[in-house]
C-alpha cells in the first residue's frame, strides 16, 4: 500500500487509528490482582487472638510463618499499631491455621523446634541470629545476655543482643523472656518487667530464687560426681542432689576446681 | 508518583511501597497481558505472576541496582517473560483465538453494511482493531502494542524486547502498515459488497 501523506483524509484516518489503538489500552485490571499478589509475596498478613499467660495477644502470620505478636486493647488498635510498625495490611481470621495452632498452643514447649515457622525476613542478620539462638533455650530455663552473644559468635555484642531482643517482633513465641541479666535480675522486657516475671513463673522458673542465688554470688552449679558445671536452671543442674551440688561464682573458678562446662547449657565454650 | 520516585521509595522501604507499585501498574500490565493473550483469565494470571516475580527479584537487588532500575520497562519485560514461558509450555495456546476472531469479524461485517461509509465508526473500528492486532505476527504485535497501546518510548521498548532501537522502530512501522492494509482490505470488501448490493437493487 502506498500512503498518500498529503491527503488530509489519510492523515486524519491515521491519527484516528493511533487514537483507537491507544484506547485499546484503557482497560481496568480485575480487583482480584492486588490482594492475590500481596498475599503471595507475604505482604498481607492474617491474624487471630491467642491466649497467653499475660492475657490475650494478637498473632499475625503470612505464608512464611508467624510474623508478629502484639498486645493491644482492641483489634482496631492492633491493626493500626501493626501497620505503623510493619507497613503491611492485615486481615482477621476466626482461627489460626491448624499447623500454626498446634505450634502456638504449646508455644513454650521444651522441644527444640528444628524448623521454626517464623517470618524473620525483615530483620537484620544479627537480629535473626539472636532470635534463632533464643529459640533454643528450653522452657523453664534462662540464660544471660552474654551467653547469647557468645553463642552467636559476637561475645562483645552483649548490649546489641539486648536491643535485638527488645525489638523481637514475636515475643513469647520467640522466648526472649528467657534471657536475663548476668546478676540474676530478670531485666527488661517489651511487655514490662512484671510481665517477664509472670511468664517465667508460668514456665516454672523461680525468678526470686534465682536473684537470691545470684546475690549470694552463685552463677553456676557443679556436680562433684561428674565434675561438670551448669547454669542453675539447666535441666542437668536441677537434678544434682543437694549433697553433691557445688556452687561456683565464675567459669574460671569452676575450671580451676577441675570442672568442665555442661555440653547442654554450655556455660562456657568447651576447651 | 513518577518512575524514579517509585524506585527511590522501594529502596527506602520495599515492603511498605510495593503495594503502590502494584496499584500504579496493574492496569497497564493487565492491558498488555490482555493484548498478548486475548484472554482475560490468562491476562490476570500473567499479571499476578509478573508482580510476584518482580517482588521476589526486588528483594534480592542491592540498593544501588534498585536505584538505577527503570521500573516501567522492567515490569513489562517480566510480564513478557511470564507470557513466553506459558506459551512455551502450552504450544496450542493461540489456536482457539484465531477461530473466534474470524467469527467476530463476520458478525461485524453484517453490521457495517447498514452504516454510511463516510467515517469509520469508532466502536466498530475498536472491535475489529482488537482482532486485527491480535492477528498480527508476534514481533509486530508486541511492537505495536508497546508503542501505541501502552505508550512506551522506543528506548524503553528496546529494553523490554532486548532489540536495537532501529529494529523496534521498524517493527512498529511495519505493524502499523499491516494494520492499515488490513483495515483497507476490510473497507474495500465492504464497499464492493455495498456496490453490488446497490447495483442489484437498481436492476
Amino acid at each position: 500500500m502506498t500512503m498518500d501523506r498529503s491527503n488530509p483524509r489519510e492523515l486524519g484516518r491515521s491519527r484516528a487509528l493511533l487514537q483507537q489503538l491507544r484506547s485499546l489500552g484503557d482497560v481496568v485490571a480485575p480487583a482480584t490482582i492486588l490482594p492475590v499478589v500481596l498475599e503471595q509475596v507475604g505482604l498481607v498478613e492474617f491474624y487471630a487472638v491467642l491466649q497467653t499467660p499475660i492475657g490475650a495477644a494478637f498473632v499475625a502470620y503470612n505464608d512464611h510463618g508467624v510474623s508478629a505478636l502484639m498486645r493491644a486493647p482492641s483489634a482496631a488498635d492492633f491493626e493500626r499499631q501493626f501497620r505503623q510498625r510493619f507497613g503491611r495490611s492485615l486481615r482477621r481470621v476466626a482461627e489460626l491455621p491448624a499447623g500454626l495452632r498446634s505450634m502456638l498452643h504449646q508455644p513454650l514447649s521444651r522441644a527444640k523446634r528444628s524448623s521454626p515457622r517464623f517470618d524473620l525476613r525483615r530483620l537484620s542478620e544479627f537480629e535473626r541470629a539472636v532470635l534463632l539462638k533464643v529459640l533454643q533455650i528450653p522452657r523453664g530455663e534462662v540464660r544471660p545476655y552474654a551467653w547469647v552473644a557468645r553463642e552467636i559468635g559476637s561475645p562483645k555484642a552483649v548490649r546489641a543482643v539486648g536491643s535485638a531482643l527488645g525489638r523481637n517482633p514475636i515475643p513469647l513465641l520467640i522466648p526472649c523472656h528467657r534471657v536475663i541479666r548476668n546478676d540474676g535480675n530478670a531485666g527488661e522486657y517489651s511487655f514490662g518487667r512484671e510481665a517477664k516475671r509472670i511468664v517465667l513463673a508460668a514456665e516454672g522458673v523461680d525468678v526470686e530464687a534465682l536473684e537470691e542465688l545470684a546475690r549470694s554470688g552463685t552463677r553456676y552449679y557443679g556436680s562433684d560426681t561428674t565434675h561438670i558445671y551448669c547454669f542453675p536452671t539447666c535441666r542437668n543442674a536441677r537434678r544434682i542432689t543437694a549433697r553433691h551440688r557445688v556452687p561456683f561464682g565464675s567459669t574460671k573458678a569452676a575450671a580451676v576446681a577441675g570442672y568442665r562446662p555442661c555440653m547442654v547449657c554450655r556455660p562456657a565454650q568447651a576447651s | 508518583m513518577r518512575d524514579q520516585d517509585m524506585s527511590a521509595a522501594l529502596v527506602a522501604d520495599l515492603d511498605g511501597n510495593f503495594e503502590h507499585v502494584v496499584v500504579a501498574y496493574q492496569h497497564r500490565l493487565y492491558a498488555f497481558a490482555l493484548r498478548l493473550t486475548g484472554n482475560p483469565q490468562d491476562a490476570e494470571e500473567i499479571t499476578q505472576d509478573a508482580f510476584v516475580r518482580a517482588y521476589r527479584a526486588l528483594t534480592t537487588y542491592p540498593a544501588s541496582r534498585l536505584r538505577m532500575l527503570a521500573l516501567r520497562p522492567w515490569l513489562y519485560q517480566i510480564a513478557l517473560n511470564v507470557f513466553r514461558n506459558r506459551v512455551r509450555h502450552r504450544p496450542q495456546f493461540l489456536v482457539p483465538l484465531d477461530q473466534e476472531n474470524e467469527q467476530s469479524d463476520m458478525e461485524l461485517e453484517d453490521d457495517k453494511e447498514a452504516r454510511p461509509d463516510t467515517a469509520l465508526e469508532r466502536s466498530e473500528l475498536k472491535a475489529s482493531l482488537d482482532a486485527l492486532v491480535a492477528a498480527l505476527p508476534e514481533r509486530y504485535r508486541l511492537a505495536v502494542v508497546l508503542r501505541h497501546i501502552q505508550g512506551l518510548s522506543y528506548g524503553e521498548m528496546a529494553t523490554v524486547l532486548k532489540q536495537p532501537i532501529g529494529t523496534v522502530k521498524a517493527n512498529v512501522h511495519r505493524g502499523i502498515h499491516m494494520l492499515r492494509q488490513a483495515l483497507d482490505g476490510q473497507k474495500q470488501a465492504e464497499s464492493s459488497r455495498a456496490q453490488t448490493h446497490l447495483r442489484r437493487r437498481m436492476k
